[in-house]
């Protein structure tokens, strides 16, 4: 691996006296696709919600080991979650626009964190372009998000968190609410978006996994029991346990 | 505006809304005690045991007689009255609501009971008094009407709203296989209603009553207006009454602030604010129990 | 034949019991406005009482009502909303929000003639605002603060929590998640509990008697310090206090009409906000 953009380290998370997430290391790296995959239950949202911070809302997580963005401790009290945020993006399993229109759904994040008033426009463009979306919106920017298709509301979704140029975008089953069309674009959508982030994947789907990502890692109960390339995991699988998984036997 | 900033705004953010939270705390606990501490003023200088034990609300007298007695009787008497009609009717008119009209049928009938509701209760007490009660007085052949029967009409009317409208949720909320069950096992419609459906919504039920014998204890204007102000122990439904809320509001006006007559209404105020209290506490244990039952 | 005659007396029971509910409504409203109608003149609500309350308006009263509500609303709304938030948005399952919703739940339930003795001990002496038309919106305040808290509790229950991921993962702090996104969305369920708790609050009487109403004042209120009229207050005092009760009846239908009809408007708002939202989702 080149360059290791964002890492856990004994990562153990809690509710209450559950514990969800067994003792996980995992690195991913720059420009890269990586696919969690595993049966429902088995951590793998949860794992990706620790990597931007989503557990601090909840009442009773607790969080052990470490999470680093490059050399920056995700966990560090001194780091504000809002910065943390906005250089680890992420996009959600159902489409969530903000009840704004078009336009809206991509300055909000942008005016929060202060970007020029004069660049903003610019940006919102491009974003919409990398996101495959500007050709249908362009001429309806002031149309409410909700209007829009279930498709093209998670690619508003996706130009949403693009347009704040993160390093890295999480994404929790960003297809699962979505026909197959819808599917397909989305996939193009997040190749192509390989080039300039570092991209981790929740998937329910293996063919989905196999299509798009560099590396493949599987969870099962709170672990993580096999991480290596798409085509290993896949093809050539160590455990037995991945072996069954990929294989259709369970989950 | 830099992002420490905007975390800072957050944080005292955050404060200021959980202060707000503890406030109504300390309203409640404020409330409570500033009617205790009056009271102990009242204690201190008049006859704690005549409080309880004596016969006469008299302050005007030159002993200055104190005796809740008959002020609670009138209150309890005018509560239970008024219980005594609304419970059924609130109660079968929930039932109806819930169980047999049709759905084009309770979305304009529960309008009616939210304007119900929503009637000030100084214009139920006119109505006591220009409507129920010469009324009353010519149904049952005396000089005036306003007496407790006038009152626990009116109560009724007021409770009426709260009793059908958390009676209704507690009859909804029983799950329909109880009621498929019961069909099932060959019993009418009837029978299920009445020995499944509204046994399970039991503790709703008493929610219900509960809150709205609350409501009932506790206001002031209808009895006030419609129940002739009559502090004397009743001894029938067409005795003139005098609740310790109408006692309060007719007699806190003009008395001198600090005076033993200002403690001693502090004094009855306390009781009725125990009262009421407890039996919120009781209607949501209840209301608690049918949550817990169904879920 | 029996079990017919049962079934027949159910319905009776039942259909019996809710229209004699929804004729309790309809005798009070057929009452109060085949009689008061005719008093309620442009010169009814325009004119101050004249001749020793016998003729003249309510105007007064009218402004007194609106001066209180308007207090209360400025008062117990920023404040309900506040505590609204911190529990729905920021407060953890714990034994203290368990003990500010058992505190907000018991405030609901204790008697407004009480909320009128504390407004009487607490803005009238302890804070030394005077019986004012200040110390009764507080006081109202105070009353529908439980209400308030509750109604936008819910309001705020209902916006899913996907909205609120949405800003957050962007890099939004909670309060810019709840001012930008969870406030506007909720705003007609907010509307429409602040409107009923208010058209609850104008008709209140008992906790504004020792606080600051007055059966008379000369002139309009112009300011928060002075004492006011107030509709409520105004037909208690007409309808038993008045020495010459008999003639000025039709001035007290009047005012109740006058008082039902603000209060219905207020709840045909907030049912108006509540319908126009449900079509919108």
């Amino acid at each position: 691996m080149d360059h290791v953009k964002l890492s856990a380290h004994n990562l153990n998370l809690f509710f209450g006296s559950k514990q969800i997430l067994k003792n996980i290391n995992i690195d991913f790296g720059e420009n890269q696709i990586t696919s969690l995959i595993g049966p429902s239950g088995c951590g793998k949202s949860t794992l990706l919600r620790c990597f931007n911070r989503m557990h601090d809302l909840s009442a009773d997580a607790r969080i052990e080991g470490t999470i680093q963005l490059n050399e920056l401790d995700v966990y560090d009290k001194k780091n504000p979650v809002t910065q943390i945020r906005k250089r680890i993006g992420m996009v959600f399993q159902k489409p969530n626009p903000l009840p704004k229109s078009i336009y809206e759904n991509l300055s909000y994040g942008l005016n929060i964190h202060q970007f020029p008033k004069d660049e903003i426009p610019g940006l919102i463009e491009s974003a919409l372009k990398e996101s495959y979306l500007w050709d249908e919106v362009k001429d309806e920017l002031k149309k409410p998000a909700v209007k829009l298709s279930g498709g093209q509301q998670q690619r508003l979704c996706i130009a949403r968190t693009v347009v704040l140029r993160p390093e890295v975008i999480l994404m929790d089953e960003p297809c699962s609410a979505l026909d197959p069309i819808s599917t397909r674009k989305i996939e193009e959508l997040i190749l192509s978006l390989r080039k300039d982030y570092t991209i981790v994947i929740v998937t329910h789907n293996m063919q989905q996994a196999q299509r798009i990502s560099d590396k493949v890692a599987f969870m099962y109960l709170g672990e993580l029991i096999e991480y290596d390339s798409t085509e290993n995991i896949f093809k050539n699988p160590r455990q037995e346990l991945t072996k069954n998984y990929v294989g259709g036997h369970f989950g | 505006m830099n992002a420490s900033k905007r975390e800072a705004i957050d944080r005292l953010l955050k404060m200021v809304f959980r202060a707000t939270g503890l406030v109504t705390i300390g309203l409640l606990g404020g409330i409570f005690f500033m009617l205790l501490f009056n009271s102990i003023a009242f204690f201190a200088k008049g006859n704690p045991i005549d409080f309880f034990t004596g016969s006469q609300w008299n302050p005007g007298s030159d002993a200055g007689n104190y005796s809740i007695l008959p002020l609670l009787a009138s209150t309890g008497f005018v509560a239970l009255g008024s219980m005594m009609i609304a419970v059924p009717l609130g109660i079968f008119t929930a039932t109806f609501l819930s169980e047999l009209a049709p759905d084009t049928l309770r979305t304009i009938l529960k309008p009616v009971i939210e304007m119900l509701a929503a009637i000030p209760s100084v214009a139920i007490g006119f109505l006591g008094i220009v409507l129920v009660g010469p009324a009353i007085a010519r149904v049952f052949g005396i000089q005036n009407g306003l007496n407790a029967l006038n009152g626990s009409i009116l109560l009724a009317i007021m409770a009426l709203p709260t009793i059908i409208t958390i009676s209704e949720d507690a009859i909804s909320a029983v799950p329909k296989t109880y009621k498929e069950a019961s069909l099932a096992l060959g019993a009418n419609k009837w029978a299920t209603l009445f020995q499944v459906t509204l046994p399970a919504a039991l503790p709703g039920l008493i929610a219900a009553v509960m809150l709205g014998l609350g409501r009932a204890l506790g206001e002031t204007m209808t009895v006030l207006m419609a129940t002739g102000n009559a502090a004397a122990l009743p001894k029938g439904f067409l005795d003139s009454i005098r609740t310790i809320t109408a006692t309060i509001a007719i007699e806190m006006g003009e008395v001198p602030y600090q005076t033993t007559h200002y403690f001693a209404l502090f004094a009855i105020a306390v009781v009725l604010f125990i009262i009421t209290l407890l039996i919120n506490l009781l209607g949501e244990f209840f209301a608690n129990r049918l949550r817990k039952f169904h879920a | 034949m029996k079990a017919r005659l049962i079934i027949f007396l159910n319905w009776f029971v039942l259909l019996g019991s809710t229209l004699l509910v929804c004729a309790v409504l309809g005798i009070i409203l057929v009452d109060i406005f085949s009689k008061g109608m005719s008093s309620v003149t442009w010169e009814f609500i325009s004119q101050p009482p004249a001749k020793g309350m016998t003729q003249g308006g309510i105007l007064p009263a009218i402004i007194g009502t609106l001066w209180l509500t308007l207090i209360t609303t400025l008062f117990a709304v920023p404040f309900g909303v506040a505590c609204a938030i911190y529990l729905n948005e920021y407060a953890f399952p714990s034994i203290l929000t368990n003990v500010i919703r058992a505190s907000i739940r018991n405030l609901a339930g204790v008697p407004s003639i009480i909320y009128g003795l504390f407004g009487l001990a607490l803005f009238v002496q302890a804070f030394r605002l005077g019986t004012s038309v200040l110390s009764a919106g507080l006081t109202l305040g105070l009353l529908s603060l439980p209400y308030i808290i509750t109604t936008t509790e819910e309001a705020l229950k209902r916006i899913p929590n996907s909205m609120r991921e949405a800003t957050l993962a962007l890099g939004a702090t909670q309060f810019e998640t709840i001012k930008d996104v969870v406030l506007p969305s909720a705003l007609p369920g907010i509307l429409t509990g602040v409107i009923l708790t208010l058209s609850r609050a104008a008709g209140e009487t008992a906790p504004i008697l020792f606080t600051g109403v007055a059966f008379y004042i000369n002139g309009l209120t112009s300011s928060v310090n002075q004492e006011f009229m107030a509709l409520p207050y105004h037909i208690y005092m007409l309808s038993t206090q008045h020495q010459s009760i008999e003639q000025v009846r039709p001035l007290a239908y009047g005012t109740s009409v006058v008082l039902i009809a603000m209060v219905f408007l207020l709840n045909l708002t907030a049912f108006y906000i509540r319908f126009k939202n449900r079509t919108q989702q």
